[in-house]
């Protein structure tokens, strides 16, 4: 069972992740009446610590907390002691010395969220940690794919855009071959991380062999702040021969999904019509996201029932 | 499953709500300003029963609908759960209403607790009284109904069974023991 934190989905047993998406189911039929005043998180408190910028994951985090009763604080590293030259671990600690009980963390660097874990009594919940894993967001997807279609087993996954720097392409992979699905992955060479396919992806070597027959049809930013030049010659180019539009779907199944984590950049990695089309489940996605944190936040608030601070 | 003694036929539950009608509208002194709100999903049906026998005898439409209290357990926290839910729209404002709170069976008076919260959710009606088909005893809140079909001291080994038609297809009550 869960643990004291969700650090990634790589170390996340099947079993642990099937347990958030049961929870989730409840919770997204409160959300869907507007009843949003559950009582289990009453008198804690969840911070969201965010080194980086970010809307829908940190409003998503901050109302799944409060509609289950907890007090809330947000941390931006932009105006905090961090300024100052207060490390992360220090943070931890003045946290958990307020008798704070969840940290949700986004940070640049891969593997901050672990390192903070082992030093805070607190829960600590990746929300994002470099190019490494986004844990919640790819149970999310996981949520709304399995809404869609009931199962993962032979679910065949298309991931299209900026693998490299994308660690919700990473987090879907790792939990979506646990739990049966078929991962293809494209993108410019530039953007394909070496030995993902040794971790369970296959690599398509066309946009129409990626798309050939997919189920989901997912969309990943193109993450210009992590790039540092010359991956591809410009953005209008990268749509053209990596962007999806319409005529690209009709390679996908029929009944395909389109999913993306969000922002989304229109014109790039899918066209508006696309986005906007009715295949789209972009939407859909935020509203499952409050559910799966909801889900999420109740069940590492379970084991510590009682317990002060920990 | 322990043999089961059946307490109501259909007939004597029929006879039993006819008579709770006429006291609701007894004690009301008329029907102005009543409504019926049952718990669900039993209670449902009592109170939509009541109501029809009230339009009956009386020819007023009294408004009624059913209330889900599963958001207002007192036992979410404890028993940690995520509630089954429904949200309450009962079609009609509570506010100034003299609100009859209908229920199957009253035995611990947790549920009326739940239901008079998710009640003042609603509004603030003018009364609550409590009308129940099986009053079993065993209450660990300060409740007690108004108006009661029948009372049937048990103990906390005996379980009572109430199949309405709606649901099970016929009207019967019964009790029986824990295994």
């Amino acid at each position: 069972m869960l643990g004291k934190d969700l650090l990634g989905l790589l170390d996340t047993p099947a079993e642990d992740i099937m347990l958030i998406l049961d929870t989730a189911v409840g919770m997204k039929k409160l959300l869907t009446q507007n009843l949003k005043k559950l009582p289990h998180l009453q008198g804690r408190t969840v911070t969201t610590l965010f080194y980086e910028n970010s809307t829908r994951t940190r409003c998503s985090f901050e109302l799944a907390a409060k509609y289950l009763g907890a007090g809330t604080v947000n941390i931006s590293a932009s105006s905090s002691s961090v300024q100052k030259g207060e490390t992360l671990i220090d943070t931890g600690k003045t946290l958990d010395a307020m008798k704070n009980d969840v940290i949700v963390i986004r940070h640049p660097m891969g593997g901050a969220p672990r390192l903070l874990a082992k030093n805070v009594k607190a829960s600590v919940i990746n929300g994002g940690d470099g190019m490494n894993e986004h844990p919640t967001q790819a149970l999310l997807d996981f949520y709304t794919m399995r809404e869609k279609f009931g199962s993962f087993k032979g679910l065949k996954v298309a991931i299209l855009g900026d693998i490299k720097h994308s660690r919700v392409a990473k987090s879907n992979l790792f939990g979506l071959t646990k739990l049966g699905a078929e991962v293809t992955m494209y993108s410019p060479a530039t953007l394909m991380p070496q030995g993902i396919d040794k971790m369970g992806a296959k690599i398509a070597r066309s946009r129409e062999e990626a798309l050939a027959g997919a189920n989901v049809v997912m969309g990943l930013r193109i993450q210009l702040e992590r790039m540092h030049g010359g991956l591809f010659p410009s953005l209008s180019e990268y749509a053209k021969y990596y962007g999806v539009s319409e005529e690209h779907l009709k390679y996908a199944d029929k009944d395909c999904i389109v999913m993306h984590p969000g922002p989304v950049n229109r014109g790039v990695e899918f066209t508006t019509a696309v986005i906007d089309g009715e295949n789209s489940e972009i939407n859909e996605q935020v509203l499952n996201g409050v559910a799966v944190r909801m889900a999420l936040l109740f069940l590492l608030c379970k084991n510590k029932q009682g317990g002060e601070n920990a | 499953m322990a043999e089961e003694r059946i307490l109501m036929d259909a007939a004597a539950i029929g006879r039993t709500l006819t008579r709770l009608s006429h006291e609701v509208v007894e004690k009301n002194k008329g029907t102005d300003g009543l409504c019926l709100l049952g718990v669900k999903r039993r209670g449902e049906i009592v109170a939509k029963r009541v109501c029809a026998l009230i339009k009956k005898s009386y020819g007023e439409e009294i408004p009624c609908a059913g209330i889900d209290i599963g958001m207002y357990r007192d036992d979410l926290v404890s028993g940690y759960f995520v509630p089954d839910a429904e949200a309450n729209r009962p079609g009609f404002a509570i506010d100034g209403k003299k609100v009859v709170l209908c229920d199957d069976v009253l035995h611990t008076g947790r549920t009326v607790r739940a239901a008079i919260e998710a009640i003042f959710d609603l509004g603030r009606p003018a009364s609550v009284r409590l009308l129940v088909l099986v009053d079993r005893g065993g209450r660990q809140m300060p409740v007690c109904a108004d108006l009661v079909g029948k009372n049937i001291p048990t103990s906390s080994s005996e379980f009572i069974d109430v199949r309405f038609e709606e649901i099970e297809g016929e009207d019967s009550l019964g009790i029986r023991r824990a295994e």
